[in-house]
């Protein structure tokens, strides 16, 4: 019996036990807002979805609450990202004493290292920067979604086929809006430690300030290093996050002839609402706005 | 030939090089020319403390400002302006028709203002960006914000040479004016309305509360080296160009935050004076000197 008759005698079984009801949902627990995205798009109505890292707010600073992990304990699988961008996870899934299921959805992709100034040197989790890497990530939800719950085999694999075709031509469209640009203006410098696969991906060089920190507020050796690095390699664009007065935006842009670029969503979607809800809608208004600013 | 290279590579170059760092100074120096010479009169007439009441009084204005317009130079302007009018009138007011002395109806006030703004910026939710009213940038002066802060020192200038004669007499001698002349009251008035006009103009550079510093510190520090009232009065308006020069130069070279390495600076000059003034010194103290001959 091939995989399509399985399925049709499935679904017909599936017709005489009638729709699934609400509580008897799936339930499992992603990390942070992309993976709820990726489990949604996969899962459906079968699968419902608790997020730790909710939209807008930073996995790299979480603070787990107990009913963080009273939701995992209640959860069949919990959805990780690997690659040590949670580390307070393997805690907190031992504290909840679960029997439940991890599932780090970036086994098979190949990480990237990034190493830093003093010489050490660890792996890069933002590999959902590179849309290639999300196939994986769709394709180890769904497989793991399968393997807890096979009477939605039929759901899963219909939803995976129909969003990687979203996702490839996401890529398509990634790929075709840097083209369009000049290829010597495919730079910015950006405060951003998180496009580093981007970067890789899609042949955007992405420059560090050297010795600005991100998290403080601008000195006055920051502007100045901003401006002569911008002048000096010619680049076009400059994104940055800790400068939030539009007016220092302004003042480095006049000064050192760049443009400054919107907000670009790197960790985190947006609120449902906003420019970045869903993982295929974040991709595409950050390109927008890289586009936006490295066009001549 | 190398020092003086090295000098200029460490003193001039970064102004010639960057527009920021030439709108700062500018900004800055600006700033001191209207504020130093209040300062002194605050401090003369014991109202030290008076400029930190009204820096807390104007931020729920600028805060309102803010939330109606945004990161607006006229709305948060106005609302500055307005909300440390009316605590200063209202301050005076009570002060004339009840039993309270004026630090005390300033002091409450401001507090009353205050708590109103901090009600009125977390009705909004978000006050990420309002750190700048507090904090200010000195290394985001636009054009229009540059504009305010020359006008706000051209103003005070000219309106403490008006009013020059009365404020002195308020100073040593306020019961003397109250009895000769009908000024007091609006000398007084005019007085708060400068040091109000002087605060606003500052917090887009410094911030509210940092702003008063460079209003108080150069004032304190030029009692140390001169005791007539023009030399103060320059000295303080010199320390205050010194601190903003040295502050800039050392947040470029250091890597500090602009506007509180300003203040430091001044801070720093402060101390220096206080040990080593020329009058009244700490280390003169020390120095024994002649008796005057009888």
């Amino acid at each position: 019996m091939d995989i399509k008759s399985s399925g049709i005698i499935i679904s017909i079984i599936l017709m005489l036990i009638g729709p699934v009801k609400a509580d008897e949902k799936i339930q499992v627990v992603a990390s942070f807002s992309i993976l709820t995205d990726l489990i949604q798009e996969i899962g459906g109505d079968r699968v419902s979805v608790d997020t730790l890292v909710g939209p807008e707010q930073d996995a790299h600073v979480f603070n787990p609450a107990p009913k963080d992990a009273v939701r995992i304990a209640q959860s069949k699988l919990v959805f990780l990202n690997g690659l040590g961008f949670e580390g307070w996870m393997e805690r907190l899934v031992k504290s909840a004493a679960s029997k439940t299921k991890l599932i780090i959805v970036t086994s098979g992709i190949k990480p990237h290292s990034r190493k830093y100034k003093n010489g050490y040197e660890d792996l890069d989790p933002h590999a959902w920067q590179d849309v290639r890497n999300i196939r994986i990530y769709a394709a180890n939800i769904t497989e793991a979604l399968i393997a807890i719950d096979p009477a939605g085999k039929i759901t899963y694999e219909n939803n995976f086929y129909r969003y990687d075709a979203n996702l490839i031509s996401l890529d398509a469209f990634i790929r075709s809006s840097i083209i369009a640009i000049p290829s010597e203006r495919r730079k910015i410098v950006t405060t951003h430690d998180a496009f580093g696969y981007f970067e890789q991906a899609y042949g955007v060089s992405i420059i560090a300030p050297q010795g600005v920190s991100t998290e403080s507020e601008a000195s006055a050796k920051d502007v100045a290093t901003i401006i002569r690095q911008v002048k000096s390699e010619h680049i076009p664009a400059i994104f940055i996050e800790n400068i939030s007065d539009p007016r220092l935006a302004e003042q480095i842009a006049k000064e050192s002839g760049a443009k400054i670029g919107g907000k670009l969503y790197s960790d985190a979607l947006s609120n449902e609402n906003g420019p970045a809800g869903t993982y295929i809608t974040m991709m595409e208004t950050n390109i927008r706005e890289l586009t936006k600013a490295m066009m001549p | 030939m190398n020092t003086l290279m090295l000098f200029y590579e460490m003193s001039i170059s970064p102004f010639a090089e960057f527009a920021f760092m030439r709108r700062a100074l500018v900004g800055a120096m600006a700033l001191s020319l209207g504020a130093g010479p209040i300062g002194v009169f605050l401090m003369l007439r014991r109202m030290s403390l008076v400029g930190d009441a009204m820096a807390h009084a104007i931020l729920p204005g600028a805060a309102l400002g803010y939330l109606i317009a945004g990161l607006s130079l006229g709305f948060m302007t106005a609302g500055g302006l307005v909300a440390g009018f009316v605590v200063a009138l209202l301050a005076g007011l009570v002060t004339r028709l009840t039993v309270l002395k004026e630090d005390a109806a300033l002091a409450s006030f401001y507090l009353i203002s205050l708590a109103g703004g901090v009600v009125l910026v977390s009705l909004r939710g978000s006050n990420v960006d309002l750190l700048h009213v507090l904090f200010g940038s000195v290394l985001a002066l636009d054009d229009p914000t540059l504009l305010l802060l020359a006008s706000s020192a051209t103003v005070s200038l000219v309106t403490l040479a008006i009013l020059f004669r009365p404020l002195v007499l308020e100073c040593v001698d306020p019961l003397f004016l109250r009895t000769v002349s009908q000024s007091s009251g609006v000398t007084h008035l005019g007085f708060l309305a400068l040091v109000v006009l002087n605060l606003v103009a500052g917090f887009h550079a410094l911030g509210t509360l940092l702003s008063v510093g460079l209003m108080m510190l150069p004032a304190f520090a030029a009692r140390f080296w001169t005791s007539t009232l023009e030399g103060m009065l320059a000295t303080a308006t010199l320390i205050g160009f010194i601190s903003s020069y040295l502050g800039i130069i050392a947040s470029y070279h250091a890597g500090t935050p602009t506007g509180p390495t300003i203040i430091l600076c001044a801070g720093v000059i402060y101390l220096i004076s206080i040990l080593i003034g020329g009058r009244n010194g700490l280390l003169l103290r020390f120095i024994p000197r002649k008796h005057l001959a009888a």
